[in-house]
């Protein structure tokens, strides 16, 4: 097995026994990515001397004698809308093609602290808005299992770069599944962690009551690692929580005797495409058989997750993305003829397709006569679907379905149909309106394509979901295959 | 109903220009998906609170005091355009 190929927690032993060096690894993800990247697309941003600085330091300190973290020396990708001091993040979108940020966001930092090493940003949708990585402003990025299909989006970098051996670990954000579907269609692990649980602190917001951090890994356990370095609060971010953070990597049991899943009947019904709910159906059987007691249970408010979703998040977005403006940083037109002038053709520029039509979609739902029809509707059946969510968990300890309803669909296929893109998020809007915490792993395969299950669980209950995820993953293969490259 | 004066309308609150076949097209997709959002009303919500945010959190105080802030080299690093200490644009009054 290469390096490039291994987990952060393998990597790690060979680090402390001195086996490899950071150096290598580093190097080993890097030749793997010079090798692929023509094919995949993945990175807008390379950060190769940097890295190999950062690289360098973890090995000294190794040589020296320390002790180091779970996470020093391991390469990770980060997506290009987490701000990253003096290194370009520009969101995938040309409004921000030259902006530099003068100070990181504070999972860099945590995962400086780490010493972790920085690969580079990873391709996604324009401003996290889209389902396929198709948004971009820059290039499509390609799904590892099969080139002509979506990685799935809008983190489709972050996941395409795990599946593919371009990086060991990553990080993506996640409004409406934008970790949890690409996670699903390329094959690897994603978690959306609890809103709150992770500092928003230097993401670049889309729809602020939505958005949040999470990673990719190959693994589990790697998952919790990653979760271990990120989680805190913070109190640059204010809607940070204040809770204490337990040790993730304490969860990793593989025994989910006793313990209790609801499926919920509306995520296994049509729409749903056939293989992918046999798949599913397998992977509840493998529940059955490892001890859990799973129950059908209803959650009478999902058809209305996808309206709810496509009002709030545009008209949070339309608002966080009012400061594009071409006064302080990013792309400002040539030559306007007054202020007003150059705010509109500084967007109109500097915008792609999808962002004008959700700032027009939210721009609507937040304008005078509208907003009670639409945005304040929203926010009740919200509640609504909160509250179904609430009386779910009341019961289990954790409700499982398919991330999305189908595997990773073509390039293009969905592009010319908002509603139709929109579709594939189903399965994934109900946890970021709700702010629980939701992943998705590798659960089968329909031909070569990779399927995957998604968890969700009470707040803050991050733990109960790497427990079953764990369990799941030690009894089954699915995880350990690989994308012929 | 959307019209395409609405569109503009829009447009201009959103402070974006639209050519006039993005105008065409927003006007066919914003109807789309507004008559997709009418399912939203056939749901009885007269007595359910709206939730804005899904921790249940009010005001967030903290100390007066002053921290580590950015410089202004550094807060004007990204400018398109500066004179001085300041953010340099066109002309307003």
């Amino acid at each position: 097995m290469q390096l490039y190929q291994m987990t952060a927690h393998e990597l790690h032993r060979l680090l402390v026994k001195k086996e490899v060096s950071a150096v290598e690894i580093a190097k080993s993800v890097y030749d793997r990515t010079d090798d692929l990247e023509r094919k995949i697309n993945a990175y807008i941003t390379l950060t190769k001397e940097k890295a190999m600085r950062q690289a360098e330091a973890v090995d000294a300190k190794i040589a020296a004698g320390e002790a180091i973290a779970p996470l020093s020396g391991i390469p990770v990708a980060v997506k290009d809308n987490i701000c990253t001091k003096d290194v370009r993040t520009t969101c995938a979108s040309k409004i921000l093609h030259n902006f530099v940020p003068p100070y990181n966001a504070t999972v860099m930092e945590k995962l400086e602290a780490n010493q972790a090493v920085l690969l580079g940003k990873t391709n996604m949708d324009e401003f996290a808005m889209g389902s396929s990585t198709e948004n971009s402003a820059y290039f499509v990025t390609k799904n590892p299992w099969n080139i002509e299909r979506v990685t799935g989006g809008s983190s489709g970098g972050s996941a395409a770069v795990i599946a593919a051996g371009e990086a060991v670990c990553s990080l993506g954000s996640d409004t409406g599944g934008s970790i949890r579907q690409p996670a699903a269609l390329c094959g690897v692990v994603g978690m959306k962690p609890t809103y709150g649980a992770v500092s928003r602190y230097g993401l670049v917001a889309f729809a602020s009551s939505l958005d949040q951090i999470g990673p990719f890994t190959r693994d589990v356990a790697d998952c919790a690692i990653m979760l271990n370095a990120i989680c805190g609060y913070d109190p640059k971010d204010s809607t940070s929580a204040k809770v204490g953070v337990p040790d993730y990597t304490s969860f990793l049991i593989n025994d989910v005797k006793g313990l209790k899943i609801g499926v919920p009947k509306e995520y296994m019904a049509e729409g749903i495409e056939p293989e992918v709910r046999k798949a599913i159906e397998a992977a509840i059987e493998k529940f059955i058989e490892l001890g859990a007691e799973v129950e059908e249970t209803v959650l009478p408010h999902t058809d209305y997750a996808l309206p709810t979703y496509y009002i709030i998040a545009p008209a949070e977005a339309s608002s966080n993305l009012a400061r594009y403006d071409g006064v302080r940083y990013g792309h400002r037109t040539e030559e306007p003829e007054n202020i007003v002038d150059m705010f509109m053709r500084t967007r109109s520029e500097g915008f792609g397709e999808e962002v004008k039509r959700r700032i027009m979609l939210g721009t609507y739902a937040l304008s005078a006569g509208y907003y009670d029809a639409y945005y304040l509707k929203a926010l009740k059946v919200r509640t609504l679907i909160m509250q179904d969510l609430e009386r779910a968990f009341a019961k289990y300890d954790v409700l499982l379905s398919p991330t999305t309803p189908s595997v990773a669909f073509k390039m293009g296929e969905k592009i010319d149909s908002p509603i139709q893109m929109y579709l594939s998020d189903i399965c994934t809007l109900s946890a970021n309106l709700a702010g629980i915490p939701a992943m998705s792993l590798p659960a089968g395969f329909v031909g070569n394509l990779p399927v995957g299950m998604q968890l969700m669980g009470k707040p803050f209950d991050e733990g109960m979901l790497l427990r079953f995820a764990y369990t799941f993953e030690q009894n089954t293969d699915f995880h350990k295959r690989l994308p012929l490259l | 109903m959307i019209t395409k004066a609405d569109v503009e309308h829009v447009a201009l609150l959103g402070r974006l220009y639209l050519s006039e076949e993005e105008k065409e097209r927003y006007t066919d997709q914003l109807n789309a998906i507004l008559e997709y959002a009418q399912m939203l009303q056939k749901l009885d919500t007269e007595n359910v609170p709206p939730t804005a945010h899904a921790l249940p959190m009010q005001n967030v105080f903290r100390e007066d005091c002053a921290g580590d802030c950015l410089t202004n080299e550094e807060v004007l690093s990204n400018a398109p355009e500066r004179e001085e200490e300041y953010f340099k644009v066109p002309k307003i009054i």
